[in-house]
């Protein structure tokens, strides 16, 4: 029996910083110092706090070790695990207080969560079974197996207003009944975990975490609808959740969870998984579906729907890997549990990937109707270097930018769709004033350029037209009649592309056109990009009042374009200058701005 | 798996080993010296007797945990108690036997063993 558990993170995110080398040393050490019988090393998954990483979690105190190297580690296992006294420099400096130690759950980052779907991320071992079942894991199926009809499980997830997770927010229960009700002789599970929204890492951290919760969904699902084989599509580029998806499966297979006569009632279920190559419209239900059959992932029209015609043409669910996570709990507490959190049309909890200009960067879950400056300003900390807020960018490139006017609005599904964004998957990129929109737009659309799948032309030739047009703007030869014809083809081609991917790309152009329409007059009619971020509509110039002619800045600049002797005002060559900006973060007098 | 039951049974057998991972602001907190002079007295066995203890009777309400020197070398291995009401009890010169015992009277039953303490003479020779 142990009395210490010291938990390190082996989430993406730390494992990069190398909590690996943390998990080693420790062992070493510990083995060292004789406690091995009674200190135990548990790699878990995502503990969410990213931006703090590689985190550590000593139980039973709860210290909260935070940026851990492994040459920190012999003062951990001498000082705390050895003698009992807590490393304090090494601790989330917000559990400091004097003399006192603050629990993690009073943090401002901690505090206004509501773990449901990551309630085992950063908790148990993802790769061992047992402790997924130590925490009540599994009990959900038993209890689906022999307890509930198929249709009382629907009705659950139908009463608990459980919406999908992935990005349109379909009911889940809806799905499901449709599945149930088409007569076949195979169905199948589906799962996306073809997470591909730039800054979105929440499904590879469930998946990471606590993969087990995936597969007991999966089979509730397949119980439900009557199918008794499921396929997980999970990208490649997310080796380590394919690792202990492979573990988990062959772990759940090896308890009988997994495969003939489940729980003795007769159920079989089986899941393999699919890894995608990293084709960003896969994650489009129709293309997931066809490159899981082998064939090139691109969409097909709907109807019929998956429900009806899906996975080898047979009545197939699909549901998103959050989705999933929330299932189990809403059988083992009940639909009215889980129907009262969150509004009145969003049930639940959400997750949301916080990345960008914000300073607590990492995973967070809050109850739907949280609003947009309690996560930004309470949980996320707040803009680093005292910049101001200009704009938070949900639902990744099928998503808008949200202006600071809307902070205050309560995120739900159906909010965001009214302010011109929507949920996506849960990336949140926060923006300060530094941010340039209407590079922003040509960004996203570069990257919806790059990942259309070409079978459409409205997708293929329309949001190519709009990159380029946005281009035009960014080099200050864009005119007025272009933002009009822009937002024109942004209506055709939102009418027109064959799936979801066309369909929202335009989002980033509309949404910053409809909140940031003097920056693209800015850029268009004054030939000014006001955040300073458009290269080719600025210069970077040397004020003579402030220049002491110190000479730091010429022997900074990497092309030679600034000129002048010692002690006189510098000049900087236009013709030269590359607009990198080096010499403005050089110069110790603040004389050289961009403008 | 072929029933529910089984399950359960698993569940039941490996509950305690992540009970330790929650943080309940009302578990009775044991602490163990274990400074130099603890661990010379022999405060190591003790914790281990605890921890022990606590495990095979399943008591998910206590944490046993580990200090440094209380400042009385002289009745190491010094074990304290603090229950969640704020009340303490100072055992002294521990030993893993009677360990056990402070287990079943004190944690179990809530009776504390006064020959143990560090109020009773019996102890202290």
């Amino acid at each position: 029996m142990y009395r210490s558990h010291v938990l390190v993170c082996g989430g993406t995110g730390c494992s990069s910083s190398n909590s690996q080398q943390i998990i080693d040393a420790l062992e070493t050490e510990i083995a060292a110092a004789g406690l091995a019988d009674e200190v135990k090393v548990v790699k878990t998954g995502c503990f969410g706090l990213c931006a703090l990483g590689p985190i550590m979690i000593v139980y039973p105190e709860g210290s909260f070790y935070s940026e851990v190297k492994p040459s920190d580690v012999p003062e951990i296992v001498q000082e705390h695990l050895l003698k009992g006294r807590i490393v304090k420099r090494l601790l989330y400096k917000e559990t400091v207080q004097e003399n006192n130690v603050k629990s993690l759950n009073e943090t401002n980052f901690y505090a206004k969560q509501h773990r449901v779907a990551l309630r085992n991320c950063g908790v148990i071992n993802p790769e061992n079974i047992e402790e997924y079942i130590a925490v009540d894991g599994y009990q959900a199926l038993g209890k689906v197996l022999t307890e509930m009809t198929p249709q009382q499980v629907i009705d659950t997830i139908l009463a608990s207003g459980l919406r999908g997770r992935g990005g349109a927010g379909f009911p889940t229960g809806r799905k499901w009944s449709f599945a149930a009700a088409n007569q076949a002789d195979q169905k199948y599970v589906c799962c996306n975990a073809d997470e591909g929204d730039p800054g979105a890492f929440m499904d590879r951290s469930v998946l990471e975490g606590d993969p087990h919760v995936v597969l007991e969904a999966m089979a509730i699902a397949g119980y439900a609808i009557g199918a008794s084989q499921g396929y997980i599509y999970v990208r490649a580029e997310y080796p380590i959740a394919v690792h202990r998806l492979q573990i988990a499966i062959k772990q759940a297979r090896e308890y009988g969870l997994l495969g003939k006569d489940i729980f003795g009632t007769g159920f079989n279920f089986d899941i393999d998984l699919r890894l995608g190559a990293g084709a960003f419209v896969c994650g489009e239900e129709t293309a997931l579906m066809t490159s899981i059959e082998g064939h090139r992932g691109e969409p097909r029209p709907r109807p019929p729907f998956p429900a009806v015609k899906g996975l080898f043409q047979k009545p197939t669910i699909l549901n998103n890997v959050e989705t999933y996570a929330n299932v189990p709990q809403i059988i083992l507490k009940g639909a009215d549990w889980f129907a009262s959190m969150g509004t009145e049309k969003s049930k639940g909890t959400k997750v949301f990937a916080l990345g960008g200009k914000i300073k607590n960067t990492g995973l967070v879950e809050v109850p739907m109707g949280t609003t947009l400056r309690e996560i930004v300003e309470e949980i996320g900390g707040g803009i680093p270097n005292g910049k101001k807020f200009k704009a938070a960018q949900t639902g990744g490139p099928s998503g808008g930018c949200i202006p600071a006017e809307h902070l205050d609005v309560p995120i739900d599904y159906d909010n965001l769709i009214a302010i011109g964004s929507m949920m996506g998957s849960g990336g949140l990129i926060v923006m300060d004033e530094d941010t340039c929109m209407v590079d922003i737009a040509k960004f996203f659309l570069e990257f919806t350029v790059d990942e259309s799948c070409g079978k459409c032309t409205p997708c293929r030739i329309g949001t190519k037209r709009l990159y380029e047009m946005l281009d035009k703007i960014t080099r200050g030869e864009g005119t007025l009649e272009d933002l009009d014809k822009m937002e024109e083809l942004c209506y055709y081609i939102k009418n027109n592309a064959l799936c979801g991917l066309g369909q929202t790309a335009p989002n980033p152009v509309l949404s910053t056109l409809r909140y940031f329409r003097d920056e693209y007059v800015a850029h268009v009619v004054d030939k000014k990009c006001p955040a300073g971020v458009c290269k080719h509509l600025m210069q970077v110039t040397i004020l003579t009042d402030k220049c002491k002619g110190c000479t730091l800045c010429a022997r900074t600049c990497p092309v030679g374009a600034i000129e002048g002797s010692v002690k006189v005002p510098h000049v900087v060559n236009q013709a030269k200058c590359i607009k990198c900006g080096a010499c403005i973060e050089k110069c110790k007098f603040g004389a050289i701005v961009k403008k | 798996m072929k029933s529910l039951e089984e399950l359960k049974a698993i569940r039941d057998r490996v509950k305690n080993n992540v009970t330790l991972r929650k943080e309940d602001a009302d578990a009775i907190r044991v602490v163990v010296g274990m400074a130099t002079c603890g661990i010379a007295a022999g405060a190591r066995p003790v914790l281990a007797a605890f921890t022990e203890e606590v495990a095979k009777r399943g008591l998910t309400n206590v944490m046993v945990t580990q200090t440094g020197c209380i400042g009385i070398c002289q009745y190491e291995p010094v074990v304290e108690v603090f229950q969640p009401d704020g009340k303490k009890t100072t055992y002294v010169k521990m030993t893993a036997d009677k360990a056990a015992r402070v287990v079943t009277e004190h944690l179990v039953n809530g009776k504390v063993v006064e020959e143990y303490t560090i109020g009773s003479i019996s102890n202290l020779k």
